[in-house]
This record gives structure tokens, sequence and C-alpha cells, in this order.
């Protein structure tokens, strides 16, 4: 866990970078604010756990860092990026080359085998279908999957319906992998084996991981841990307890 | 590829549902092909009538006979190229249920009117005209007699003969065909000088003139001259062209265009709330995977054309089945009614027709949840999950 705290990837290469960040959502008449004032930087190979209790705006962070949804106010840049000036179409054309999802129930389309399921977002590119199932394969290798590329969602167990979740969101080699509570339904032993490969993609293929969960034992494997409460940064905290940064600020 | 496969799968995942759905098309595209069909079969004699000839009946009702002498006095006028006449028989051979079209004409003329529809071998039109009592009868009504030329055939006729009796015996001389696969060739035509001579009441007139004019662009003006002629005579005359006699005549026995139009509306406006109950489910059961797929990267004009996609997909197997067996029934149908029905076929028109109602049959039905899918909140969605 340790080497994993020391970022192999220069100190100064920012990947995502939040100024001013305010989102609100209108509930009938009334405004309801999500987030306040958000300021945060991420660098380019980051492992990030993102913590705080519910309704604490974590989930919606990580649908504006994923292009999900556009902040109410401030700035959102992603690799040079301006997202908050994206419209809807230009978000899901950026979504699909810049980002990998990883959900807590997987969302697997239960109709589609494995690999069917890992080819669906190089649909969105130029690849011949041979090509596509080249880099199918590579990313169902890469999760240790290769033997059940035929196998449907429900012939597989949860940390294998993780693992093609995660092939799929790696195939099209995005940028930022964003995951919501990946590990929230498996167990302690299979959620270990999804964090260390989370771990071992971080290190060995420099993919920059933000990390939504409740599991302090999950946020253990990130190298930073950010704390949110009523939509504000609470701290910034290495990994494994050692308090870094508080307030707003960089990651 | 991939997306046919996907739409297949996704279907294939409620498999009652979709086969259900299918088969509720399959019957309306069936009842669409068959009632369609029949519908053009009643009007095939109005479709093939020619532009060219006029039809001058009694004012009063067709059953009403009009003197023979307007015959000759219609041949005189301007812009007539040939007049013809027909009366009709409306006999039956041996039973009642067997009865067919039966009309005593003048053999030249009359073949030579419908020329472009019927053809009579000049030897046997020969024979014809040297036997008073020969007749010549159609190729389907032959095949559903099994008559040939040579055969006697007696027919009991609503006239009466002048020694009392009402049973007419007839001596096939010639075969027509048709030259147009529509033209009907469930007829009988004998020698209106014989018919005329025998029958105890009514000689001297006759059914109907068919007139054939010169100009068709003036068949108007010709037809108005023609009841002109005859105008506060005692049998005064209405003239209109073949076509929409035929198309009057055939309402006689039903509006079978309306008929079927209102059964079709009311098949497929059922359909309609079916199918599209049955696509609208299936999106909202799917509604997280719809959200998945945004997410992905899938633009919502893509979720919107799988959506539709699947909608298509469902209505054309069933439409397109349906018709199969429509055009199967059809076939055997046409076969077994080809006296009585010449024009019951299943055309390339019908066919088009079919498959322009499956395609809008298929947007209307996918219409609403592939908008819904396009409006898809991705953040509403997921927070449902």
């Amino acid at each position: 866990m340790s080497d994993a705290r020391q970022d192999p990837i220069a100190d100064n290469e920012v990947l995502v970078e939040l100024k001013s960040i305010g989102k609100t959502y209108k509930k009938g008449k009334e405004v309801v604010p999500v987030l306040a004032n958000l300021n945060l930087t991420i660098k380019r190979g980051d492992f990030l756990a993102l913590m705080g209790p519910s309704g604490s705006g974590k989930t919606t962070l990580l649908n504006l860092l994923g292009g999900l949804d556009s902040p109410t106010s401030g700035e959102l840049i992603i690799n040079g990026e301006y997202l908050d000036k994206f419209s809807g179409s230009q978000l899901t054309e950026w979504r699909a080359r810049n980002v990998g999802f990883i959900f807590q129930f997987y969302n697997l389309m239960p109709v589609l085998t494995a690999e069917k399921n890992v080819e669906l977002p190089l649909l969105l590119t130029n690849l011949t279908s041979k090509e596509r199932k080249l880099h199918v394969a590579a990313a169902l290798e890469l999760v240790g999957l290769a033997d059940r590329a035929k196998h449907y969602p429900k012939e597989l167990s949860g940390g294998q319906e993780q693992r093609v979740a995660i092939a799929r969101a790696l195939v099209s080699d995005p940028n930022l992998l964003l995951c919501d509570e990946p590990t929230g339904d498996l167990d302690r032993t299979t959620a270990d084996e999804i964090l260390a490969l989370m771990q071992e993609l971080n290190r060995e293929q420099q993919k920059t991981i933000v990390m939504v969960t409740h599991d302090p034992r999950a946020a253990d494997h990130a190298k930073k841990i950010i704390h949110l409460d009523k939509g504000t940064l609470v701290n910034d905290i290495a990994a494994g307890g050692h308090h870094k940064k508080s307030g707003t600020g960089g990651a | 590829m991939y997306y046919l496969f996907f739409i297949v799968k996704n279907l294939g995942r409620k498999k009652t549902r979709t086969i259900l759905t299918i088969l509720s098309i399959l019957v309306a595209f069936l009842l669409f092909g068959l009632l369609r069909c029949l519908s053009v079969a009643f009007d095939a004699g109005a479709e093939i009538a020619g532009e060219d000839r006029l039809i001058t009946i009694n004012k009063v009702t067709l059953i009403q006979p009009l003197p023979y002498s307007y015959l000759s006095k219609v041949r005189a006028l301007e812009g007539v190229e040939n007049v013809t006449m027909a009366n009709w028989f409306g006999g039956y051979y041996q039973e009642k249920k067997n009865e067919f079209p039966q009309f005593p004409v003048d053999g030249d003329t009359y073949f030579d009117i419908y020329k472009e529809m019927y053809t009579l071998p000049a030897e046997q039109m020969a024979a014809w005209k040297s036997d008073r009592v020969g007749v010549v009868i159609g190729r389907a009504l032959a095949q559903k007699f099994n008559w040939k030329v040579g055969d006697r055939i007696p027919l009991v006729g609503m006239f009466a003969q002048k020694n009392g009796g009402t049973t007419w015996e007839f001596v096939i001389k010639g075969i027509y065909d048709a030259k147009e696969k529509r033209a009907d060739t469930g007829m009988m035509f004998m020698h209106y000088d014989y018919f005329d001579k025998s029958r105890q009441f009514g000689e001297g007139t006759l059914g109907w003139l068919i007139i054939k004019v010169k100009n068709p662009a003036q068949a108007d003006q010709v037809a108005s001259a023609i009841d002109a002629l005859f105008v506060n005579s005692f049998s005064e005359t209405k003239t209109s062209s073949e076509k929409d006699f035929a198309k009057s005549f055939a309402k006689q026995f039903a509006d079978i265009g309306l008929i079927t139009t209102l059964i079709l509306s009311a098949v497929f406006f059922t359909m309609l709330l079916v199918a599209g109950n049955t696509m609208a489910q299936s999106f909202r059961e799917r509604i997280p995977e719809v959200a998945i797929l945004k997410t992905l990267g899938f633009s919502d004009a893509m979720v919107m054309f799988l959506v539709l996609a699947e909608a298509f997909v469902v209505v054309l197997c069933g439409g397109a089945a349906g018709l199969a067996v429509a055009a199967k029934v059809i076939a055997i149908l046409s076969d077994k009614f080809a006296a009585n029905l010449p024009g019951l076929h299943f055309s390339m028109a019908i066919l088009l027709d079919g498959l322009m109602a499956m395609l809008l049959l298929g947007l209307l039905t996918g219409i609403i949840p592939a908008i819904q899918g396009l409006r898809l909140s991705i953040v509403a969605a997921l927070r449902r999950r």
C-alpha cells in the first residue's frame, strides 16, 4: 500500500481542475444546493477515494467529473477541456473518449455475453469488428476473465461481473476511471481482489481513478482520500490516515 | 450486425410477450392482406374498365330494358366508334347454387369492343356464329364445371321461352381467354337474336348499351349527347363511363372498400394500443440499461434509434409473416374462386401497402418510448436503480 502513495507521474501534471464549482438542484420552487464553492485538482495517475455521509455530494461530484451533469457555477477543466462550457451532445462525445465508469451493481447488459458487454463502448469508435474483438480480448485478459468471455452476466459471480464492468470501462483506454461504490455489493475477499485490480490498473496502466465509497477499508487502497460534507471539502488525507491538507485545494 | 444482434437479444428477454405481440401483429396483417385482396377483387371490374367505353342503361333502373332501336340511333351519333349491347339472362346450371353470369350479346361487336381484354380463336368465333344455340364461355367457367367445346349445357333461365319452358339448351362452341389477368373469364355469352326471338316477353328490348368512343377525352360529351337523344322519351337513358358503372354496380352488393377500411381501421387501432403498450412496458423495464448506454457515450439520437428499431423489428416480423400467410391463402382461394372473383390475387401494390402500414405501425408504436429514451436523464435514471 505504501508504494501506491508515491506518485510516479510528474507532480505538476494536472488532469482535473475544479474551480469554485457549485451545483444546485430545483425541487419544485425550492433550490437545493448540493456542492458549494468546490476547488479541487487531481493529477494524472492519481487514485482518489471520495468519502462522506449520504447526501454530502459525492455522487454529484462524480457525475460532474464524468460529464453526466453540468455544474451550476464555476469551471470544470479536464485534460485541458472546459466541460462546464460543453453542450449535452459534446459531453456525450467527450464521455465516450475520456471516461470509464464502474458502478456498484455492475450495470452489465444481461442479454449480452461478457465480451459483447465489453465491446459496447467500442461501437462508438471507428474500429473494425476484428479490431474491436482484439481490444475486447485484451481487456478481458487484463482483468483475468479471458476464459469467461462467452458467459452471460447471470453465469458469473459478483466479482466476475465487476471485472467485466472494469474491462468495459477500460476497453476504450480512457484517461479517467470513475467508480461509484465499486465494492459495495461484494464480500470482503472479492472486494479486496477488485480493489487490488484497481490499484494495479492505477500503478501499471497509469489510470487516474476517482472512487466514491463509504467503506474506509476500500478507501485505504487509494493514494488519497477526500472527505465531503454538505457539499464542501472537509479535508484531504493521504490513504492510511495521514492528514495532508484541509479545506479546498489540491489532492 | 452488432445492433441487430443487440435488438434481437433484447426482444428475446421476454420471449412469451414478444411472441404474443408478434402473433397479434401477424393476425392484423393477415386480415389486412385478405381484406385488401378481397376489396381489390371486388373493384377489379372498375379498375380494368376502359376509359373509352360508356354504358347506357335505363334511367329508372338497370333492370328496366331499353328499346333495341336505340342501338342504331346511338351508333349514328358523332364521336361513337362502335356500339354493342347485352342483356341479363340470369340462369343457373342444374342447381340454384350454380349461378354464374350469362349474357345474350351481339358476338361480333361485343368481342370487337372488348378485344383488348378477351381473345377467342377465329375458328371458334365462326363456329359460334354458325350455331344459333351456340355459346362461348370463359376459361375459368370451363375449368369450374369441367366443360369443353361441344358440350351441351342446359340452363334454367329467369326468362320463359315461347313454349312456356324455362330450360334453355345451349352448345359450347368456343372458350375465350383473358388477355389481362384480372379480366373475368367466368361468363357465358349467347346469341341475342336467338334469345330475343325465343323469349316469351320483352322481345325487341335490350338490357344495356356498350359504347366505344372515338376519343376518350370526349367521353363526357358523348355520354351527354346519348342521354339528350332520349330525353322525354318513354325510356330515358343514363350514360356513364364503364368505370363508374362497374363501381356503382359493385356497390349494389356492398361497399366492400368502405367495409374493409372500417374493419382494418379498428384492427390497426387495437394493434396500436397493444403493441404500443408492450413497447412502452419493455422500455420502462430497461430504463437503467438505457441510462448506462448513454453513460457509455451513446448519443440521444442513437438511443432513440435503438428503441425505434426494436419496435420496427417486432412489427416487421409479425407483418411480414402475416402478409406471407395472406399471400398463401389468397393463392389457394384465387384458384377456387377464379370464376367468381377473377381479380382475387395478392398484388405487388398490396405488398407495398402492407410495407407502408408496417412502417407506420412501427413508427407509431415505437415513437413514445423512443422519445422517452431521447429525453432520459442519466442522473435521474441511475438514481432510480
